[in-house]
């Protein structure tokens, strides 16, 4: 009996750990929404914010949090992709994969602060870009490169082989194989892939606030400077001023965090069943 | 040289498409080569960068007052940074031993306990908790946990604990995950072969199953790890920020990665330059711990091979 007696206890306690997580989301996530709802109106979300309260809305950082986040998507995507393909269908094993791949993953592990101070000596001084939209996505694109790579790579691989054998046979190139079949084959994962990494540079906050500038502003071309979502309810929150404007921007930045992460999880089901 | 059907290596005679196309092709791969180059150049570029501007904190204060000197204070022209590891390290531990029994006890739920409905519910929560702002666990942790901890303590609430808390449910989705993919890499029979023993499912998650997957586990604690000592601010917004050694767990502190925020906006000089020197530990610390992980797989992959 002992031992069941042990195996229940055990088990309890392992349901109360998966318990405890769920609900720590779900407190999280309510306790934003429950007090941010109020907050949240087309004014809020579409006028400036005005005086040393920063009363009014939040407009100019959502949009400096959109331009950034596009900006860095543009730039990533390409070369992440294009860096996938090579380790996943070029590539023979060896020292030189084995670098880039811990390279990879060093760049994963880059403490955010540390990317930030990175982008700040290198491009807003150094490149002497200023602090602007360009700085701060060079920067985040540092940042999501590791993870659009490996769920791009991931996606590649899984593929399977005989598709590519059947494109060979018909006498493509290995270009033409790539391009033709290897790809659109595994788009679906890798646009949720994107996703996802686009949604973690929304999130983002040490890497932008010394790379993007902290002053309210409008950007226009990618040389402006601008203050995002996330250094905003930052600042709101650290100086105790305006906390309802704090509670709507971050339940505004919590919503387009689960759009993305909610919509590449619908998009990736949707398009797995056809 | 990758010998592929579709593509004939320089010193063969075999024509199978045209000069023009083969060039193409050539110089494709090489462009790939350069994208995935990417990572390495950025990881260059930032041990340069960061670097350069860092170094002379080492050159100049001296590595050893710089690394080890208990006192912080620029406006003296002092520039001790070890109350500032000292206060990473403590974060750091504390939400490890907060989080990890919380990350691998989900870990063992998803991959032996749960049914298909249920892990439908757990396992996409934990990915969510991973994409949650760490700017709004701080807000959290402000506003929510924060009078919770000052109740508690004759304190504001600010301090190590507050980041404890805080930080170990951000780490459990690495450490989670991690170590649900090293569970879901044993072999099914080797649970048939323990159950058919008479084992029951906590003497086999326990004696078998922990221990078969002991090296992925470690891997996610370690990860885990470098996630808490580079998570920057959710825990500014709770510790306090006094670079000084604690007197306890609810007095505030200042880590790292909270020190080079908050002086940043107003260091010059020297300052500015020791600022750049934490964030060169801080790089060096988090490619350690990448590292470690990859000298322990290849640690039990020679092992493997050994037998």
């Amino acid at each position: 009996m002992n031992k069941n007696t042990a195996n229940g206890i055990a088990l309890a306690l392992l349901w109360i750990a998966a318990i405890l997580t769920v609900v720590v989301l779900g407190t999280v996530i309510l306790y934003v929404f429950v007090n941010g709802i109020g907050q949240l109106s087309p004014e809020f979300i579409f006028t400036w914010p005005e005086g040393v309260a920063a009363e009014g809305g939040i407009w100019p950082t959502i949009v400096s949090t959109l331009y950034v986040t596009a900006l860095a998507m543009i730039i990533v995507t390409p070369i992440a992709i294009l860096a996938a393909v090579y380790l996943a269908e070029y590539a023979v094993q060896g020292r030189l994969v084995s670098t880039i791949r811990f390279a990879a993953d060093s760049l994963a592990s880059v403490p955010s602060i540390v990317m930030g101070l990175f982008g700040l000596a290198l491009f807003v001084e150094a490149a002497g870009i200023g602090f602007s939209m360009l700085s701060a996505a060079l920067a985040l694109s540092f940042l999501m490169l590791p993870i659009v790579m490996r769920t791009t790579e991931e996606a590649i691989r899984s593929v399977p082989k005989y598709i590519r054998w059947g494109s060979y046979g018909l006498g493509a190139t290995k270009w033409q194989v790539v391009s033709r079949s290897v790809l659109p084959a595994s788009m679906p994962r890798i646009i949720t892939g994107i996703i996802l990494a686009t949604g973690r540079a929304v999130g983002e906050t040490a890497v932008v606030i010394y790379t993007m500038g902290q002053a309210i502003n409008m950007p226009i071309t990618p040389f402006d400077s601008g203050r995002p979502m996330t250094v905003h309810l930052y600042l709101l929150a650290m100086e105790g001023i305006n906390l309802p404007a704090a509670y709507g921007t971050a339940l505004l930045l919590m919503i387009m965090i689960l759009a993305f992460n909610l919509g590449a999880r619908y998009f990736l089901r949707r398009n797995r069943k056809v | 040289m990758p010998s592929l059907p579709s593509m004939p290596s320089e010193n063969s005679n075999l024509q199978l498409v045209s000069r023009a196309t083969h060039l193409k092709e050539i110089a494709l791969k090489n462009l790939f080569l350069l994208c995935a180059f990417v990572a390495v150049a950025g990881v260059l570029l930032i041990f340069g960068f960061v670097g350069f501007r860092g170094w002379p904190a080492f050159a100049e204060v001296g590595p050893w007052s710089f690394l080890a000197g208990t006192e912080w204070n620029p406006t003296d022209g002092v520039y001790g940074i070890l109350p500032l590891i000292w206060g990473t390290v403590v974060v750091m531990l504390g939400a490890l031993v907060i989080g990890t029994p919380l990350a691998v006890g989900t870990a063992v739920f998803l991959s032996e306990i749960a049914t298909p409905r249920v892990r439908g519910i757990v396992r996409p929560a934990v990915e969510l908790l991973a994409g949650i702002p760490s700017v709004i666990y701080g807000f959290f942790g402000l506003i929510i946990l924060r009078p919770i901890i000052a109740n508690f303590t004759d304190g504001l609430g600010f301090g190590a604990i507050t980041a404890w808390f805080i930080l170990a449910i951000m780490i459990v989705p690495t450490i989670a995950t991690l170590s649900e993919d090293a569970l879901r890499s044993i072999p099914p029979g080797i649970r048939e072969a323990s159950y058919a023993m008479g084992a029951t499912t906590w003497q086999t998650i326990y004696k078998v199953l922990i221990p078969a997957a002991k090296i992925g586990i470690i891997d996610a604690i370690i990860l885990g790890m470098g996630r808490a000592i580079g998570e920057t601010m959710a825990v500014l917004m709770v510790v306090g920020n006094a670079p000084v050694f604690p007197e306890s767990i609810a007095a505030p502190i200042a880590t790292l990665t909270t020190q080079i925020v908050m002086d940043m906006p107003y260091a010059a000089g020297m300052h500015r330059t020791a600022l750049f020197g934490m964030a060169i530990v801080l790089f060096l610390a988090s490619m350690g711990l990448v590292a470690l992980v990859r000298l322990i797989s290849r640690f039990q992959t020679s092992i493997e091979a050994g037998r």
